[in-house]
């Protein structure tokens, strides 16, 4: 952006520093505030974010879903995939004018794909402080086992 | 940009201007989303904070600057390798600039599922009255 300021010695342009400055921070601010930057956004960008851990004999799926009612919560799994579903009631009251809304709100669905084989019929779910957990077991198959190596 | 003011609830450049609060442990700063609303009596704050249990959470309250603070635990046993990760374990905080219309005492904070409630009673002569008219 240019600003056009009439110099008291003649026509053409000149830009103050400290003006320069301060229009770089306002339109720096313009743009956080326009992306939303006060929202935690997951890197991945979807809703929930979710992290994947595994030890040796069970995968852990955690699920940031603050807000929701357990009943509106679905997982389901099959074979290596695990779908996460729900709805985040609006917490909008009548009557109400509102000063700020940056909670999302309303249905979401993410099914996430798992890098090994889990016994779906023993998966473990608990939503404890907005944070949903799944517990996967591995199948004993899937377990690495030691091969001891016979010398002849 | 520098004067929008919304109900005493400081812009980016307020926050900017006031003591930079700095966390003094390692670890990620994260700010909770809130919607913040308003009836005739009160002004309610609804802050995201999954994770967090309630002997983790801190609401100060500090010349008329509100501070809501949560740690969220690392919920992974020793045990557990990371496979993907998308969120990190951290501290979520984030402050507001009370206006004096609100009654510092009768604050309400209610934690659930991970979502911080805080309703911020009027005092009294802030709420809207009406006024009726007496003719004749």
């Amino acid at each position: 952006m240019i600003v056009r300021q009439l110099s008291p010695w003649g026509p053409g342009w000149s830009m103050a520093p400290a003006t320069v400055a301060q229009m770089r921070r306002d339109m720096a601010s313009l743009m956080e505030r326009l992306s939303g930057s006060t929202s935690d956004e997951s890197i991945a960008g979807v809703f929930p974010p979710m992290n994947v851990s595994e030890d040796r004999d069970r995968y852990y799926l955690r699920a940031l879903v603050p807000g929701v009612d357990a009943a509106q919560l679905n997982v389901s799994v099959v074979h290596q995939t695990i779908a996460v579903s729900g709805t985040r009631q609006s917490a909008e009251e009548p009557g109400v004018s509102y000063h700020r809304k940056e909670r999302a709100e309303g249905a979401f669905s993410r099914s996430v794909t798992l890098p090994g084989a889990f016994d779906g019929a023993r998966v473990e779910a608990t939503y404890v402080d907005g944070v949903l957990t799944l517990t996967l077991p591995k199948p004993e198959a899937a377990k690495p086992r030691r091969v001891t190596v016979q010398t002849a | 940009m520098a004067t929008d003011k919304v109900q005493g609830f400081p812009t980016r450049e307020t926050r900017d201007l006031a003591t930079a609060t700095e966390a003094t442990r390692p670890g990620v700063l994260l700010t909770p989303p809130v919607d913040i609303f308003e009836d005739a009596n009160a002004i309610t704050v609804l802050a995201d904070m999954p994770g967090v249990e309630s002997a983790h959470l801190k609401i100060d309250l500090h010349d008329g600057v509100l501070t809501i603070t949560g740690h969220t635990t690392d919920r992974e046993g020793s045990n557990e390798v990371p496979v993907a990760r998308e969120y990190p374990a951290g501290t979520f905080q984030r402050s507001f600039t009370l206006s004096e219309a609100i009654d510092q005492e009768q604050i309400q904070a209610t934690l659930k599922h991970g979502v911080l409630r805080l309703r911020l009673p009027k005092v009294e002569r802030a709420k809207p009255r009406q006024i009726t008219i007496q003719t004749g």
